[in-house]
This record gives structure tokens, C-alpha cells and sequence, in this order.
């Protein structure tokens, strides 16, 4: 067994207070330790962009960071975008009504990674969704369907900031 | 694909950092984590004890004074890529940082960490090749500066000690109205670069160029100032034709021969980017 620390952190609004391996990444950690499996591991070298999370806000490779690191901080995964059980984020109806997925593998990363760019850019162009997408790969959709869902999220973000 | 057993160690202040670099055998400076998380992960390297300096609050800053911008050396790529500073005075930097990764590495990767790593095709390597920028490095002693023309030894390797960190560097501006170009040759978006390009053009009243500096990244083992490509430049004024003329220099250019790409095809990009560099140089000076 090697060196341990205790660490404190917030996933999806839940804390969480455990014991962690320090050579844990934080992928493992929350995959194996806390059971979050959402988070998908694809390369584990940070290529492939499945295990994008937002931490504190930012995209972030969790493949790339210690568990020790995230004591203290804000994590998000692909199970706290939905606003509740019962209702999907209107980037996730989006990727449904767009063919935004196919086996699934990759969503957990495009929807992290696109929740970031689209809070950021909110009416983006193709070119900048394609750009934004690049650190994510995908083997079934060819990107387009993600594409076209990224753009459509858009709209419906942007109508549904101005009806509230 | 899961990181080997190490001892972690999460220092507030360089001194501290120092300290454990000196006492410590075979340990590993963490930073932005994008390039040695990836070899602790494939196990490429295998530290006894790992110094995360993520905490160290002191080397997080972005300075300008008197045309010289300092970046803290725990600067996160995403905060050189949104600064205003670096945009409206620094604009070659603002270009290729956005061809350094992906959001998602930008968020964590530091300028500190990539200097240090010194991969051939950093764009942020290339960069501080092409300004000629000054690395500020802490150790036992004190601290110490290492103009960035000593500061790769060879490939992956810089010039500092193994008890030493690199706290800050610092790029020198160039005046209003020059000229800038930055061009790369990749795969696909957000891949290392096979060969890219830096340029950096002034001229004078008639249009000649006064002061060139060209830069290749991922053409040789470290990014090269190419120096017969600059002074074969000075007094002339600028065209396709004559670019193309004098770049073909880059093609004497020693270059990597690897699995992507054979050395005389990166010679031949070096050619073809360092052109295309100038070119946008050139139709960029007096507009800003």
C-alpha cells in the first residue's frame, strides 16, 4: 500500500470526505473509489478526452490530475448536468434529438467540454464547435451529428435564457 | 496506464520546493500535469517522490513593465491565451497558444511546465526562441537568469540543476507595428506539431526590413532560430518571391526523422511554413 492522504471535495454538489491513494488519478478515484462511473476512461493519457470533467468551472482532463489535487475544490461530472431525474439539460435533449451519440463512449466528454465552450461562446459558429470538439474523439457519429447538436444546444440555451 | 507508487509532496513556497529538491534523489516537479501525468501514467517515468507546486500561489502571475511581459511560471496557458495585455502587445503569443493543445489541457498546462518539458514542437517553446526570452530560475543559492539561447541543452533537456525550478520567464516586446506570424503543420487541430513557423518583422520608412527573427518548432530536437534566414533578410524589402527564395536556408536545417514524419519532408515544411510565416509578417506591420 502505498502513501495516503485525506482529501475533501464537492462532486455534482455532493462533499466528500475519503482516504485516497496519492498515485490515484482522479478519474480512478471517482470511477472506482465513489462509484461515479459516468466518467469514461479511454486513453488514460490525456488524447481521447472522455474523462473531461469541469473542475471549479474549467474543462479539465480528470485522467491528468491526482485525486490528492481536487481536495478542496468543485468538481462536475456528465451525472450533474441534468437538472433532476426526471429532466435532461437541454444540451443533453439536444444530442438526443441530433444523433449526438451513437455508443456512447465519448458523451461524457463532449457534454463537459461543449457545457464549458457553450457558457462561454454561446451563439458559436461550425468552425468553432469543430475547434472546441477537437480534444474529444468519437468513432461512431463522424462528428457531424455532435456538431449539429452543439449548434442546436445553442439555440435552445439562448431561447431559454430569454423566456426566463 | 495507472501512475507507480510515489511519495507526494505539495510545497506553498519555492523555498520550499528547493528544499525538497535538494534533499530529495529522484523527484518529479509537478505542474500543469499535461505532459507528466501522461508519462507517470504510461510509466516513462518513475519518481520516488512527486513536488506538485500547484500551491505555490507566488509563481501565478502575468507582469508587464518597461516592453517586458513576465509570466509567472505556474501561469495557466488559458490565462495567456485571455489576456489582454498578451493579445494587444504580445499578438504572435495569443496566435499560437491557440494551437497549444485543447481547452481541457490549456485549463491545467502552465508556461513553466512546458518550457521545462522542452518538447521539440511547443508552441511556447518556440516562443520564447523567438523573443528571446529569459527564464528565471530558483535554486539553493538564490536565483539565477538563463537567456533562453542557453537554456535547451538538447532534446527534452534544459540547462537547469536538479535541485533548481524555474519560477518565472520574461519575453521583451517588440515595438508597436511590427510584424508577427505564427503557422503550424499538424494532423489535425490540437496535435503536435510536425514543423510550425515564428515570425517577427520590423521595417523602416521605405518598407526594408530592419530586424527579423524566424523560428522553427518541431523541425529540429529544440525549436531553432534559423540566423541565415534573418540576415538574409535585413535591408531587403519583403515579398512571396524573395520568401520563398531565402527560406529555402531551413532546408540545411538538421531535422528529426521519426515515425511521423522523414527529416527532409519536415525540411521541406520548414521551407514552406517559415514562407508562409513571413508572408502574414509582413502583411501585418504598421497595423497595430
Amino acid at each position: 500500500m502505498s502513501e495516503t492522504r485525506k482529501i475533501a471535495v464537492t462532486i455534482n454538489g455532493k462533499r466528500y470526505e475519503e482516504e485516497v491513494e496519492v498515485r490515484w488519478t482522479l478519474a480512478d478515484f471517482m470511477r472506482q473509489q465513489l462509484g461515479l462511473t459516468g466518467t469514461h476512461l479511454g486513453c488514460e493519457h490525456g488524447v481521447c478526452g472522455a474523462c473531461t470533467i469541469l473542475f471549479d468551472g474549467y474543462s479539465a482532463r480528470s485522467c491528468l490530475m491526482l485525486a490528492v489535487q481536487a481536495d478542496g475544490h468543485e468538481i462536475l461530472t456528465v451525472e450533474g448536468i441534468a437538472p433532476s431525474e426526471e429532466q435532461m439539460h437541454p444540451l443533453q435533449e439536444a444530442f438526443r434529438d441530433n444523433h449526438g451519440l451513437q455508443c456512447g463512449f465519448c458523451t461524457p466528454g463532449m457534454l463537459t467540454t461543449l457545457l464549458e465552450f457553450l457558457r462561454d461562446n454561446p451563439d458559436p459558429t461550425e468552425q468553432e464547435v469543430r475547434i472546441a470538439i477537437s480534444g474529444n474523439l468519437c468513432r461512431c457519429t463522424g462528428y457531424q451529428g455532435i456538431v449539429a447538436a452543439a449548434l442546436d444546444a445553442a439555440q435552445r440555451l439562448k431561447a431559454a435564457k430569454e423566456a426566463s | 496506464m495507472k501512475p507507480p507508487p510515489f511519495r507526494y509532496h505539495d510545497p506553498r513556497t519555492v523555498d520550499e520546493a528547493i528544499g525538497l529538491l535538494s534533499t530529495l534523489d529522484n523527484a518529479k516537479v509537478l505542474a500543469g500535469g499535461q505532459s507528466l501525468m501522461p508519462m507517470l501514467n504510461m510509466r516513462y517515468v518513475l519518481p520516488d517522490d512527486v513536488i506538485d507546486i500547484n500551491k505555490i500561489a507566488a509563481l501565478c502571475y502575468i507582469r508587464e513593465t518597461d516592453g517586458v511581459i513576465e509570466f509567472g511560471a505556474m501561469t495557466r496557458q488559458r490565462d495567456i491565451e485571455f489576456s489582454d495585455v498578451v493579445k494587444a502587445r504580445f499578438p504572435i503569443i495569443h496566435e499560437a497558444i491557440l494551437n497549444v493543445g485543447h481547452r481541457q489541457t490549456r485549463n491545467r498546462g502552465t508556461i513553466g511546465g512546458s518550457l521545462c518539458h522542452l518538447d521539440p514542437s511547443a508552441e511556447l517553446v518556440t516562443m520564447a526562441a523567438a523573443h528571446d526570452a529569459v527564464v528565471t530560475v530558483a535554486g539553493p543559492n538564490g536565483t539565477r537568469e538563463i537567456p533562453f539561447a542557453q537554456f535547451p541543452v538538447t532534446f527534452m533537456t534544459t540547462a537547469i540543476e536538479a535541485n533548481e525550478l524555474v519560477t518565472g520567464v520574461r519575453f521583451p516586446r517588440w515595438p508597436a507595428g511590427h510584424g508577427y506570424g505564427f503557422v503550424e503543420f499538424a494532423r489535425r487541430h490540437g496535435d503536435f506539431a510536425i514543423a510550425s513557423a515564428a515570425a517577427l518583422l520590423e521595417t523602416d520608412s521605405n518598407g526594408k526590413i530592419t530586424r527579423a527573427s524566424v523560428t522553427l518548432g518541431g523541425v529540429s530536437v529544440t525549436p531553432v532560430r534559423v540566423r541565415a534566414v534573418e540576415q538574409a533578410l535585413i535591408g531587403q524589402k519583403g515579398s512571396e518571391d524573395f520568401f520563398r527564395e531565402v527560406c529555402e536556408e531551413c532546408r540545411k536545417v538538421a531535422a528529426i526523422d521519426d515515425v511521423h514524419a522523414p527529416a527532409n519532408y519536415r525540411q521541406h515544411l520548414a521551407t514552406v511554413m517559415s514562407r508562409r510565416a513571413l508572408v502574414a509578417a509582413l502583411g501585418r506591420v504598421g497595423k497595430a
